[in-house]
Parts: structure tokens; C-alpha cells; sequence
């Protein structure tokens, strides 16, 4: 998709979102708008840009050991990235550990490149100012994914640990309003204001929710990775904040992503 | 004594012991994933890391869902009822306009807010108040006409008041916030909230 296109989906998202049209359109709910639009660029999404951007960083050698990603193992082999994604988190022998995309990347930053994962881990999103360099890696990752279905196993006993203790986060309701994320996220065909919510415990609900992140978020500017969507539930969960790529945020990763299994992985997403 | 009811009796038998590792291995992971909760979020800005601990209701209600036992729910709604502050001059009608703004505003608690910003009461987010706002959520039932539907006296009033203060003494594991029980709105805030619900004037009931 070339920028001309960009702006103009940007400016078209943009006013859709704003009041004012939210006032004219009646009850379309913001879905159906972004399907509409969604139609118009079938051609390209912004967030291919990130994906460049992360396949760059991947090729490229850095960090203090001057070395690419390419032998990074995500789980199908040193440096297989074709269908990763799509069979993640999973248990990983060399660190003893079910680890999902970003916590990988994490790994094979510090071992392969030699940075620090505590430096990489203090900017884990991107802002308007700053791209995020394992955001970009974890969307060019999983853009390798298209179209494969997702096939996340929970035969290792600690994957199917990861499975239970995900599901149990999932429904733990804490802080000032008593949510969880089943507070929004279990009764099907609700939403809040005009966003619909999917129900993660229906599976074809959890599954067009979770193959469609990595997204680029017309109101941000931004695509994000699946750790961001996280930890903004989180934040409108009223919680403290999760820390990147814990323990807490893989083991409700394999939940979701588990609860999407069968369906063609379709990211990166767009969202309004 | 007949073979059925020796089979049947080894069988119960049988599951009872199977039913006790499986039980245990059950409580083994909830025990871990409050660990992995504790340990795994951290203070940012107002929400302080100690809001994933849990009260009583909270854990029964994430380990339950919505199926808590019967004597455990009516002891807990019991406890959430005697915890309700009624207003002191008995008076449960405030300003209807005030709890229009408030009924809009989805802000408050959140890391991103300031410890000075007023929270809202989110009821947008979840219910239809106001024919004339129709960006609603529908986490909640229609509110559309309360007053009209459900008449104007104390009584309801009452029950409005309640209900904003602590939804919990009337359904132990709603998926409503309690708004005065957790001080997330004052007396004064819950009482404009009762009149959005039941003042004849409200848009809600026009
Ligand atoms: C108070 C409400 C609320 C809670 C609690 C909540 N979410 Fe969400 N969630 C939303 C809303 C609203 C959206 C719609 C996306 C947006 O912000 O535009 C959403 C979107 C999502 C999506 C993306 C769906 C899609 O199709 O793009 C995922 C995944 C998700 N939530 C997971 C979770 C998880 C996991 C939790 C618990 C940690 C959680 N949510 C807690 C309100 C909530
Ligand atoms: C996160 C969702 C949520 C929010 C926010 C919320 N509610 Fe509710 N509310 C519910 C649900 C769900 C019910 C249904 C009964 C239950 O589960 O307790 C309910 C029930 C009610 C009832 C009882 C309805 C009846 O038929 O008796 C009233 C009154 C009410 N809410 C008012 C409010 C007001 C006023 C606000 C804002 C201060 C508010 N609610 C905010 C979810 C919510």
C-alpha cells in the first residue's frame, strides 16, 4: 500500500471514530465500520511497515555481540520463522520455561545479540516518538504466520500447566471495580459503548480476537503487539501493571491463544 | 445385599479417592497462580501493585464464577448488605443533571488517570440510560424508562442506592463495580445517580 492510501485510510478512521459520527451513523457499532474499511484496503495495511521494519532489525547484525536474529530459535528450529507464531507459547528445553513470541524474542536478544533483556524490556511498546525494536520483531514474526492455522499444544505437562493457571488469571477478579477479564470478556453479543467484546469462551470468538494481533491501531498511529493488548485490558481492568513478558502475561497468552487453535492465523490486524 | 449395590458402593468408593488428588491438584494451581499474580504485576502510577489481592468475595467469585455454592452466596450478599452506608439524613434523591455527567464519564482508577481526577460511574459502558445517548454498552440490562417502568418511591430509591453502593449485597458475583463500597463515588455522587434512575424530569424516564 503506498502513503497516499495510508493517510487517507487514517483520515477516514479517524473522523469514524470521532463523536460526530458516531452521533450521524446511528448504532453501527465500530466492528461493522472497520469491516468496511477493512474492504477499502484490502490491498495493504499499515502495520506491513512495521513488519518491514522488524524483518530489518532481524537481517541486521546489533547488539554488543554484533549478530543477527537468524539463529534464533522459536520453537520449529534455529531460525525457522515460517509458522512460528502459530504453535506459540510453547515449552522451551534450553530455558526450562513456556515461553510466548516477545518472551522468545527476549531470549534470543540477549543470547544470540548480548543486550540486556532488562534494557529491551523498559521499552517494550512503541510510542509516537520511539518505535519499539522487539514490537517491530514480534510483528514481522508472526506476519510469517499468515494464513497457518493455529496449532498451540498443550501436551507438555508445563504447557498444560500454563493452559490452567492462564484460565485461572483470566477469571481472577481484583482491584477497585472486582474485574477480570470474564467481566468483559465471557458473555457473548456484549459491548462496551459502541465496542464489541469478544467471548473467549467461545471458540470462534476467541479465535477471530486472537489471529488478528499484531494490529495497527488507526487511533494510536500504531501497531501493537500482543503484549500491548494485554497490558491495556490490564490498565482497564483497573489492575496494577503486568510486568513484559512474564510469567502471568505467557500463561494467559496460552489460554487465548489455545482457545483459538484451528483457525488460520490472520494478523497483522487492523483495529480502529 | 445384592451385587448392584456392591458395585455401586466400590464405585463411589473408587471416585471418592480419585476425587481427592484431582481436588488437590486443583487447589495446588490456585495457589500457584495467586503466587504468579503477586509476583508478576507492579505499582504504576495510582494502581498500586497490592490491588490483585483479593477480598473474600473476589476469590470466591474467581474460583466459583457464577456458580457459588448456595450457603456461601447468601452469607457473602448478608456481609455486602451490612456494609452499605445509607445516607445519614435518609434522603436518596440528588441532582439528575450532575448524574447524567457522572453516568457518562468512563474515567477513574485506572494507571493512566491522576490521583486527582474524579472517577466517573462508567454506566454508559454498560447499561442504556437516556434515549438520547445511544453509544451504550450492554454489559448490563436496559435502564431505559427505570423510574417509569419501575415507579418513583422510596422504596426505589432505596434499592437504586443500594445497588450503585454495593451491587454485590444483591447478586454476590454481578459484574457490576460496588461504587460506594470500594470508594469509587461519594454519598453525594450515588445520590445524583438516583435521581438519573428516578427523577421524573430524568432524560432516563422521558
Ligand atoms: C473493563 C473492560 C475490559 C476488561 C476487564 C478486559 N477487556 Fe479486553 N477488551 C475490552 C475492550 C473495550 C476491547 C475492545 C478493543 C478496544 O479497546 O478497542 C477489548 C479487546 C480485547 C482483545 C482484542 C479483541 C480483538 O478482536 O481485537 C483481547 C485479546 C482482549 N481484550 C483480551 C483481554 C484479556 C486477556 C483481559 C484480561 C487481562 C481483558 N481483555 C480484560 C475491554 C476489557
Ligand atoms: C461493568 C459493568 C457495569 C457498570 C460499569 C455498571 N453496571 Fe449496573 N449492572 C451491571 C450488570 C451486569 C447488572 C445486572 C445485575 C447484576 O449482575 O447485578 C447491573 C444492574 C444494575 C441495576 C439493577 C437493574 C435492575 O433491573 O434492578 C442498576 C440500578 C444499575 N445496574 C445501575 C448502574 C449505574 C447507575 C451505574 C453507574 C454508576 C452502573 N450500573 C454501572 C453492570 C454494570
Amino acid at each position: 500500500m503506498n502513503t497516499s492510501n495510508v493517510k487517507k485510510l487514517i483520515l477516514l478512521l479517524a473522523l469514524a471514530t470521532s463523536g460526530a459520527v458516531v452521533a450521524a451513523e446511528g448504532d453501527v457499532s465500530d466492528s461493522d465500520r472497520i469491516a468496511q474499511y477493512r474492504e477499502m484496503i484490502s490491498d495493504g495495511n499499515p502495520a506491513d511497515f512495521d513488519e518491514m521494519r522488524g524483518e530489518e532489525l532481524w537481517k541486521t547484525a546489533g547488539g554488543p555481540k554484533l549478530a543477527t536474529l537468524e539463529k534464533c530459535d522459536l520453537g520449529k528450529g534455529a531460525g525457522v520463522v515460517k509458522g512460528a507464531y502459530a504453535e506459540l507459547p510453547r515449552y522451551f528445553k534450553d530455558t526450562n520455561k513456556v515461553q510466548d513470541l516477545e518472551s522468545r524474542l527476549l531470549t534470543c536478544m540477549s543470547t544470540l545479540q548480548g543486550s540486556s533483556a532488562e534494557a529491551i524490556a523498559a521499552q517494550p511498546f512503541s510510542t509516537e516518538k520511539k518505535p519499539s525494536d522487539i514490537s517491530s520483531l514480534a510483528t514481522y514474526v508472526a506476519g510469517q504466520s499468515k494464513g497457518i492455522k493455529m496449532a498451540v499444544s498443550v501436551k507438555h505437562p508445563r504447557e498444560k500447566e500454563a493452559f490452567e493457571i492462564g484460565k485461572r488469571i483470566f477469571n481472577y477478579r481484583a482491584g477497585p471495580y472486582d474485574f477480570a477479564c470474564s467481566t468483559c470478556h465471557a458473555t457473548s453479543n456484549v459491548r462496551i459503548r459502541m465496542q464489541d467484546l469478544p467471548n473467549f469462551n467461545i471458540r470462534k470468538d476467541a479465535q477471530a480476537a486472537y489471529t488478528s494481533w499484531p494490529a495497527y491501531r488507526v487511533s494510536q498511529g500504531l501497531t501493537r503487539s500482543f503484549q500491548w493488548r494485554l497490558n491495556d485490558c490490564f490498565r482497564q481492568q483497573r489492575f496494577p501493571e503486568p510486568k513484559f513478558a512474564s510469567e502471568a502475561t505467557i500463561d494467559l497468552t496460552m489460554f487465548l491463544a489455545v482457545s483459538a487453535n484451528g483457525a488460520a492465523f490472520a494478523g497483522p490486524g487492523l483495529k480502529r | 445385599m445384592n451385587a448392584k449395590w456392591i458395585i455401586g458402593t466400590a464405585l463411589t468408593v473408587s471416585l471418592a479417592t480419585l476425587a481427592i488428588p484431582a481436588q488437590a491438584a486443583e487447589s495446588a494451581l490456585d495457589a500457584k497462580t495467586t503466587e504468579i499474580i503477586k509476583r508478576d504485576f507492579r505499582d504504576k502510577g495510582i494502581a498500586r501493585a497490592d490491588r490483585v489481592n483479593q477480598d473474600e468475595l473476589q476469590s470466591a467469585c474467581s474460583k466459583y464464577l457464577d456458580k457459588l455454592p448456595a450457603k456461601l452466596k447468601t452469607r457473602l450478599e448478608a456481609e455486602q448488605v451490612q456494609s452499605i452506608k445509607w445516607p445519614a439524613d435518609g434522603k436518596y434523591m440528588g441532582d439528575w443533571k450532575a448524574g447524567e455527567k457522572l453516568a457518562q464519564s468512563g474515567r477513574g482508577m485506572t494507571w493512566s488517570d491522576k490521583a486527582e481526577d474524579p472517577a466517573g460511574g462508567n454506566c454508559y459502558n454498560c447499561h442504556q440510560l437516556s434515549a438520547r445517548e445511544i453509544a451504550f454498552g450492554t454489559i448490563g440490562p436496559s435502564l431505559l424508562n427505570f423510574g417509569k417502568k419501575r415507579g418513583y418511591g422510596e422504596e426505589m430509591q432505596r434499592y437504586a442506592y443500594g445497588r450503585i453502593y454495593n451491587a454485590k449485597a444483591y447478586q454476590a458475583c454481578a459484574n457490576m463495580p460496588r461504587f460506594g463500597h470500594m470508594g469509587i463515588l461519594s454519598e453525594a455522587q450515588i445520590k445524583d445517580l438516583v435521581a438519573l434512575l428516578l427523577d421524573p424530569e430524568s432524560p432516563v424516564n422521558k
